[in-house]
């Protein structure tokens, strides 16, 4: 490919990939996202080619293999065009079927649908299916239409056009303006005004100046930003490359989680193809404007996922944060001003470079604009990637998207905001999801990671669970989050095992809040949120567990014992085979019992059990 | 050590500081974990103290200092798998091959290791084992994988010895 030299170079090849593009009608879309990828989507992808091409179909018809649909759950799965049909949970054995029955003949196989957990009704048509029609998908929906391998598939789409217009038509002051007015916020989780970061960049007098694109997304439970930049990483570039020329930067980074292996692949793809087409380098289409990208991975440390860590991490050290006193558009990377944004933000640069500040604003509260990727998860139905404009009810995202609890178990809560967060109680899902709410609840948006949790969880054991990873991620800087977090863990552990005592509870929210007020970074001040939160709604579980020694979720491991029921174990033997502890003793056809001091409670009795004769008391 | 693969992994990065944590990358890629030779070397190359090399080896996740076992077991204890029931899986882990959270076992087949999160949550409890993701794991499909694992090792051996 050549070199594009300037914008009509730019429209020119558009229209020649865009006419290709609308001369092939028939299109397989599988999704090749790390998600269908881990329920085998390559297989399925080679099996429908390999039939394609014995059918001798091969030319006639496109299968575009893309990033991340975001419901993953139902993966792998396929859209085919025309008639915009579903197909999920395919296996490479479906490929011939596919190819003869519905390609050829039109006919709808359907056992290959999808099936509504709620109605059990089979829906054909993927925008009839409720997870997808009840969001706004303004970011994710592009993910469909591209191979994120393809610069060709994202020119196609209008692709780099924002970036055509910022150099032709705006100054960077325009840019900002446009920014501002559209009110986009962080996505990352602090919800800073965008604009507010970029103009006190620009403002800063200064030759060098870096922007970053922050995808060390390590909020456990949170993936909107691995199946963004992994699914459609030209845009993060172009988003990036608009905000470059509004702060006067040359050089741009991506700071991607090594753990997401297909995501780094994908950037670094996009960037050496941008470079090719003279997107990326020296006068991009022949304005006065030169900017390149480099792609660092993380080293795997949840702490550099905070601004001034990531920047020392970028810089090739240990990444520990600094104070802020001096913000990092005025001092960031090599004491240069820097303007760091996370994947979802850059993402939504493009659009509302093209479609306007009131187009975007036109979504969302009176604080909080836009649309926004949630990552939801746990004990629900529907799991995977939502988008909806801010301001939409928990309850919305919990049932309407999510179709509610599985096996029956009631919903009590969910988890935003990863370990910054909090959990809130479902009188609390009434809650408009955006950045002051959820705040004042006592948790916050964060990057966008939504849990939710049944009776079957234990809000101590979430607790401690945060605490844990809190623990093992502080990055032992400074005294209150080193030793708050030991201490804070110290005592849930106490209360979970069964050694809890009533005065606990005080020092716990005293620790809380010593922590919260003195840590020197983020990570550190919003540590005992997931405590404090929980401390706050679910009183009754702490004091069930110290006052009774008792889990009610049955989760405590300290507090539970495995039981055989006499009613319904008819001695199979399932169980006693296979305990790996040898803690099932009884003779065939007899009633079998739980050894209590040898059994380890791994759970693998009630998975193998037939007859659900096993439970936890 | 093959001098040739480091000398590839420093080609044009050499005596820049800030490539530091990129070569190890490749360095732990490349040998499956930091040998002190290796450090050595990239500190002199780089132009970074000895002392920051291993500083900032042993600081991050990625990097391990000591070689990985034969098979890979990495276990998702994101807050999505865990609310699935992924803290089993650990303790079956332990159970099964006495070895925790960042250890290899003495035969050298089984490195363990837990990652805060694989980022596809919806698919939970995930484990990866030598790069291939298992979705919904559970404390018995993880037994039998280990041991179907075990077993083919030890037929691998046998078939060794017996040539």
């Amino acid at each position: 490919m050549s070199k594009l030299n300037n914008i009509s170079d730019l429209n020119a090849i558009r229209k020649r990939l865009r006419s290709r593009r609308d001369s092939i009608s028939t299109v397989i879309t599988i999704c090749g996202g790390t998600g269908c990828q881990a329920s085998r989507s390559q297989d399925v992808i080679d099996a429908v080619r390999k039939e394609l091409k014995k059918q001798k179909l091969g030319r006639k018809v496109l299968v575009r293999v893309t990033g991340c649909h975001g419901f993953c759950e139902q993966g792998p799965i396929m859209v085919l065009e025309p008639g915009n049909i579903f197909y999920c949970h395919l296996k490479p054995e479906d490929a011939s079927d596919i190819v003869t029955k519905t390609l050829l003949k039109g006919e709808v196989i359907e056992r290959l649908l999808y099936t509504d957990p709620v109605t059990s009704q089979k829906i054909q048509i993927e925008t009839e299916i409720p997870f997808y029609r009840a969001q706004d998908r303004q970011l994710l929906a592009q993910n469909r239409q591209l191979d994120p391998c393809s610069i060709e598939d994202y020119l196609a789409i209008g692709g780099y056009s924002a970036l055509a217009k910022t150099l032709a038509e705006l100054t960077p002051e325009a840019i900002i303006e446009k920014i501002k007015a559209s009110g986009l916020r962080g996505r990352g989780g602090g919800g800073y005004p965008t604009a507010r970061k970029w103009t006190e960049c620009r403002d800063t007098p200064g030759d060098e100046k870096y922007v970053i694109c922050n995808a060390d997304e390590g909020d456990p439970g949170a993936y909107m930003d691995r199946s963004v930049l992994e699914g459609n990483p030209h845009l993060i570039l172009e988003g990036m490359m608009i905000g470059a020329w509004a702060v006067g930067a040359q050089q741009g980074y991506v700071y991607v989680r090594n753990e997401y292996p297909l995501a780094v692949k994908h950037v670094r793809i996009a960037v050496q193809q941008a470079r090719e087409f003279g997107l990326l380098g020296e006068h991009i289409l022949d304005s006065n404007f030169s900017f390149d990208v480099e792609i660092a991975r993380g080293g795997g440390a949840f702490v550099c996922g905070e601004s001034t860590a990531l920047m020392v991490s970028l810089e090739g050290k240990v990444g520990e944060p600094r104070p802020k006193d001096v913000h990092t558009v005025k001092d960031g990377l090599w004491h240069k001003p820097t303007t760091l944004n996370n994947v979802e933000t850059w993402a939504n640069v493009p659009s509302i470079i093209l479609n306007g500040a009131s187009w975007f604003a036109a979504r969302g509260t009176k604080d909080s604009k836009g649309t926004k990727i949630f990552a939801l998860t746990g004990r629900i139905k529907n799991t995977g990637l939502v988008e909806v404009a801010m301001g939409t009810s928990l309850r919305n995202i919990v049932f309407d998207i999510g179709g509610g609890a599985t096996d029956g178990v009631g919903i009590k809560a969910v988890q935003t905001g990863g370990p910054s967060g909090g959990c809130l109680p479902i009188d609390k899902f009434d809650l408009p999801v955006d950045f002051e709410a959820l705040y004042e609840a006592g948790s916050m948006i964060g990057s966008g990671g939504i849990v939710v949790m049944d009776e079957k969880t234990c809000m101590v054991d979430v607790a401690k669970y945060f605490l844990t990873f809190l623990q093992d991620e502080s990055c032992g800087k400074c005294v209150p989050c080193r030793l708050g977090i030991d201490r804070m863990l110290e005592i849930i552990t106490d209360i979970t095992e069964g050694r809890g005592r009533p005065e606990q509870i005080d020092l716990l929210k005293e620790l809380a809040e010593t922590v919260a007020h003195t840590s020197l970074c983020g990570l550190g001040k919003t540590a005992p949120n997931p405590v404090l939160s929980t401390l706050r709604y679910f009183p009754e579980e702490y004091e069930a567990h110290i006052n009774e020694k008792r889990c009610p979720a049955g989760v405590c491991q300290a507090l539970i014992k495995y039981e055989i029921d006499d009613e319904k174990c008819k001695g199979c033997g399932i169980c006693l085979d296979a305990c790996p502890h040898d803690a099932i003793k009884g003779e065939k056809k007899e009633i079998h019992t739980i050894d209590q001091d040898t059994c380890q409670k791994c759970g693998i009795c009630i998975e193998e059990c037939k007859l659900d004769a096993i439970s936890v008391a | 050590m093959p001098e040739t693969t480091l000398e590839s992994i420093l080609e044009g990065r050499r005596s820049q500081p800030h490539q530091l944590i990129e070569v190890l990358q490749d360095v732990q890629e490349c040998y499956g974990y930091i040998p002190e030779e290796a450090m050595k070397v990239v500190a002199e190359e780089l132009g970074v103290p000895l002392m920051e090399v291993y500083r900032v080896a042993s600081f991050y996740r990625a990097f391990s200092l000591t070689p990985r076992g034969k098979n890979m077991i990495t276990i998702c204890m994101g807050t999505a798998c865990h609310v699935r029931g992924a803290k089993l899986l650990p303790n079956q882990v332990h159970g099964q091959l006495g070895v925790s959270a960042g250890n290899t076992t003495e035969d050298g087949l089984f490195t363990v290791e837990n990652v805060n999160c694989l980022g596809a949550c919806a698919l939970g409890p995930l484990v990866v084992f030598n790069e291939t993701y298992h979705h919904h794991t559970t404390p018995g499909k993880l037994r039998a994988l280990i041991d179907s694992t075990r077993e083919k090792e030890m037929e691998e051996t046998t078939y060794e010895q017996a040539q």
